[in-house]
């Protein structure tokens, strides 16, 4: 035989023991644990020991416990001590954690301290809850033109130049400023485009007026629309990893142009998680208008110019000016505070631009009356099954500026469940736009379990039979194979452990028909030994050209297996991407182990020998 | 062991237009087929509501069904799943219902049944989300179809490459015909073993492509119709032990697997028997059709991947 280089058997080895070592997590298995988090700091390690001290006096079990994203992860023994801690917790520390239900690997602390971490499980095999929106990215592009609008009144108001309407032009993508004639045109322009530097005007007119006109081009549009799906993963990312919700490593990922997808492992009930995740709820600052009658205007819906007819929760009308002295955009920081002089509050702070307006306001407006308005946006279908989005406006709290303030205040006339979610929602940011369910997939604990059997039952009855048929059929070379395989799949766990892909049952499917496809290579190489051998050629000879000749063979039909995975993966989502993934990896292991650690086994076992009579194949 | 001790010498070329009888049957009954009864689509595809719930016993469907009908649920299809005890609720698309929601009403209206039912799964798709799939997996399948092609005339002669992608075709055409004639679930998982039954069955292509030109080399006075015959009778041994590993690899799946890898074995098993089909039979001989000499396949020698890419 001719000889395999050294090199070539050192590299198999190293891969080799690698490839053991990252997979060895997995033979560790899982235990039912708890997350614990808290509301305003991380958990850290002087907790752990409170916490676990607890634990022991009363007699809890823990299996172990690690610290990871300043969240605390208990393990136990069984289910029924899990219970048993989280009362013991909720009632030995009220209000200090929440606690989320989870389940961790069995993996000891060393191990996990190197980043040795076991194959992460689907939703379809741990159960949990999978959720596509859809982002209306259109609304945010209304909201983008709106918002030119309240600008471009804003300057004119402040230039004293009058004008006969602003327009948002929807379906054309442009705001369009009306004027009634040709000199207060110019001077509206000058004061519009000082403002707005940035953006391109146009002149137009409507009916016989002078007008001005903004219109966003594709790129504006595109832009802002990628900035609402990226802004929205960002906000919905923060809203799940708050303390409040107790979820337990959700992901958040886009797919497609405008669409998040969202899993929830473990989740069993998403009823709550969903009600905070869709919210689009934001704040607004106003001052009242106290010089007309609200109740008038609402009768006979003659709204003063300037201002804007809201309702409070109790449906009494209330004048606002137009004019925002801060948005919710501008908070940094909101806190549920339960027990103030004046009840429930939310605390919260402003950045510096926010900060400063509200300075000038309060220092303008001492003793009059400011308003704190809840903006709530709702996408949903109406009777037509178009997409609508809805937008629920509501005076939550009117009061005297009773002193100066800037970046420091407190909200109140809200209930403690409103004040929490608020706190929550602000803190988290405003989505940037609306979202809408399209998908909903849940699976239970139950199904889960069942999927983890089923697979790991086709997996070993699959791999058993093609371990037996090959050692039947090739003899030695056929137990060689069958070692050769197991190597496979070992590298193929390392793999996944490594990248950190999900296992899915699609997944465990493509890792079984990856021991089809290795089998396949040892196949083609022992057929052509065999070949070679009835061709009369002597058996040394006969192994390294069976090993050489069956090369491209192998080679071709796997780059075709790889071509259709990768296209898999590309186009696919979900559960088929869980296919695809395994299946790119699974070649690419395959080709490695039968192409070379196969040549190296074969040649520790057969190229020590002198001389072969016969090759048992 | 050994199957085949000494080199079949079957008449695959002579005897071709027979087979090529064969899969025009089988290949327009597909395209009939699919066309006629239509594809039992799942709601990956066509949206709507799915809710799976396990009976501790075997209910009475019937009982079920008057119980959904009885709270004004519509148009609900109520079906056993895998075994009597796993019913399956399937409802029409439905814009504003929500997942959480429809999962524990059904879960209500079962329970006065058969206390200990529980609630496995649910799956809320929007109907936009099911063309969106569709659309997805068709262009899924015409990706894979184009750049295996391109692979196959860079690597073979474009005669060759023809009988490679009518084979390509052929197959994944009668995984179609299969699950229009079972009625079984098309999901996405059935596009995912599609794809994976259209690279297994080029494989076995390949294999027999690249010993037709290595023989070809080294035989060069043969008739081309000898050369593939060869060279098909020679890889036979191969093709059909490579496929029985992997059929009871694919096996086990489709026993021990459960409901959700049913379709996708399923489609698997089809896929893999017309494949060694297509293979063994149709691909070479469409290429002698084609008018393939044997100096087609000695000009691209230079190619050769021996000589491009390093050993192992």
């Amino acid at each position: 035989m001719t000889a395999y280089p050294r090199w070539k058997i050192a590299l198999v080895a190293i891969v080799m023991l690698a490839g053991i070592l990252l997979a060895s997590p997995n033979l560790f298995g899982e235990q039912s644990a708890l997350q614990l988090a808290k509301d305003q700091s991380a958990v850290v390690d002087a907790d752990r020991v409170a916490v676990e001290k607890l634990l022991a006096s009363k007699g809890v079990p823990v299996a172990g416990s690690f610290l990871e994203h300043g969240r605390l992860t208990l393990r136990f023994p069984t289910a029924a001590d899990r219970a048993k801690a989280r009362a013991v917790i909720s009632a030995g520390m009220p209000n200090e954690y929440t606690i989320a239900l989870a389940s961790a690997s069995r993996v000891p602390t060393w191990m996990r301290d190197l980043g040795l971490t076991p194959v992460k499980l689907g939703l379809d095999l741990r159960g949990g809850v999978y959720l596509v929106y859809q982002v209306d990215v259109q609304a945010a592009v209304k909201q983008e033109l709106e918002r030119y609008d309240q600008d471009f009144r804003a300057s004119l108001r402040n230039a004293h130049v009058p004008y006969d309407d602003v327009r948002v032009d929807y379906p054309d993508n442009r705001v369009v400023v009306i004027f009634r004639d040709a000199a207060s045109f110019a001077k509206g322009r000058d004061a519009i485009e000082n403002d707005n530097r940035t953006v391109n005007f146009g002149e137009t007119t409507v009916g016989k007026l002078p007008a001005l006109q903004l219109t966003l081009t594709p790129q504006q549009i595109q832009q802002r629309e990628t900035y609402a799906v990226q802004q929205n993963i960002v906000i919905l990312r923060n809203r799940l990893n708050s303390p409040e919700l107790a979820v337990s490593e959700p992901q958040v990922a886009q797919q497609g142009a405008d669409q998040i997808a969202i899993q929830l492992p473990g989740l069993q009930n998403s009823a709550e998680v969903k009600k905070i995740l869709g919210k689009t709820a934001t704040l607004e600052f106003h001052m009242v208008d106290e010089t007309d009658n609200p109740f008038e205007a609402a009768q006979t819906g003659q709204i003063p110019l300037g201002t804007k007819l809201y309702y409070t929760r109790h449906k009494r009308p209330v004048l606002l000016k137009r004019d925002i002295v801060v948005t919710g955009d501008q908070l940094t920081d909101a806190s549920f505070q339960p027990n103030t002089q004046e009840g429930p509050a939310v605390s919260v702070s402003l950045d510096s631009r926010g900060a400063e307006k509200m300075l000038r306001n309060t220092e303008e407006n001492i003793g009059h009356m400011m308003a704190v308005v809840f903006i709530d946006r709702s996408s949903e279908k109406n009777a037509a099954g178009v997409q609508v989005v809805r937008k629920k406006e509501e005076v939550i709290n009117e009061a005297t500026i009773r002193g100066v303030f800037s970046n420091n205040f407190q909200i109140t006339g809200i209930n403690p469940i409103e004040g929490r979610e608020l706190a929550l929602l602000l803190r988290a940011g405003g989505l940037a736009a609306p979202l809408s369910e399209i998908e909903e997939r849940a699976i239970g604990p139950s199904l889960g379990q069942d999927n983890i059997d089923k697979g790991i039952h086709a997996m070993v009855f699959g791999t058993l039979a093609a371990f037996v048929f090959m050692a039947v059929y090739y003899k030695w070379f056929g137990v060689i194979a069958d070692v050769v395989l197991a190597a496979n799949v070992v590298l193929l766990t390392a793999l996944l452990s490594l990248v950190g892909a999900a296992l899915t049952l699609p997944g465990i499917a493509a890792v079984v028909l990856t021991v089809g496809m290795a089998v396949d290579a040892n196949i083609l190489i022992y057929e052509r030994i065999r070949e070679e051998l009835r061709a009369g050629v002597s058996p040394r000879t006969a192994i390294s050209a069976g090993f050489e000749r069956a090369f491209s063979a192998i080679f071709d039909s796997n780059v075709t297996a790889a071509i259709a995975g990768v296209v898999l993966w590309l186009f696919g989502s979900g559960a088929v991407r869980g296919f695809a993934v395994v299946l790119v990896l699974g070649i690419a292991t395959s080709m490695f182990t039968s192409l070379m650690g196969s040549r190296a086994l074969v040649h520790i076992v057969f190229g020590g020998r002198r001389k072969i009579e016969r090759l048992p194949i | 062991m050994e199957f085949f001790h000494k080199v079949t010498r079957f008449p695959f070329m002579h005897t071709r237009k027979v087979w090529y009888g064969l899969s025009a049957v089988l290949i327009v009954g597909s395209l009939v087929l699919v066309a006629a009864r239509g594809l039992n689509l799942g709601i990956d595809f066509t949206g709507g509501i799915v809710v799976e719930t396990y009976f501790p016993t075997a209910p009475n469907i019937d009982r079920l069904r008057a119980a959904l009908a009885g709270a004004k649920i519509a148009d609900a299809q109520v079906q056993q799943f895998g075994s009597a005890r796993d019913i399956l609720v399937r409802l029409p698309p439905d814009g504003n219902v929500k997942g959480g929601e429809i999962g524990t009403r059904i879960l209500d209206l079962f329970r006065p049944i058969e206390s200990g039912v529980t609630l496995r799964s649910t799956e809320v798709v929007g109907p936009q989300v099911g063309e969106e799939l569709f659309i997805k997996g068709a262009w899924a399948l015409a990706a894979t179809l184009v750049l295996i092609m391109v692979y196959v005339l860079v690597r073979f002669t474009p005669k060759l490459a023809l009988g490679a992608i009518f084979a390509v075709l052929h197959d994944p055409i009668c995984v179609l015909g299969f699950f229009a004639i079972s009625r079984m679930t098309f999901d996405l998982t059935a596009i995912s073993a599609i794809l994976a039954v259209i690279g297994y069955s080029l494989n076995d292509t390949v294999i027999v492509f690249d010993r037709v030109r290595e023989r070809a080399r080294s035989a060069r006075r043969l008739p081309v119709a000898q050369v593939i015959d060869e060279s098909i009778n020679q890889t036979l041994s191969r093709t059909l032990m490579t496929k029985l590993v992997t059929l009871l690899v694919v096996l086990a799946l489709l026993i021990f697997g459960g409901q959700t890898l049913h379709s996708f074995s399923a489609a698997l098993v089809i896929g893999i028997v017309a494949g060694t089909y297509s293979s063994i039979y149709i691909s070479a001989a469409i290429a002698l059709d084609m008018g393939l000499r044997t100096d087609d396949l000695l000009e691209r020698r230079i190619a050769k991947p021996e000589e491009v890419d390093g050993l192992p």
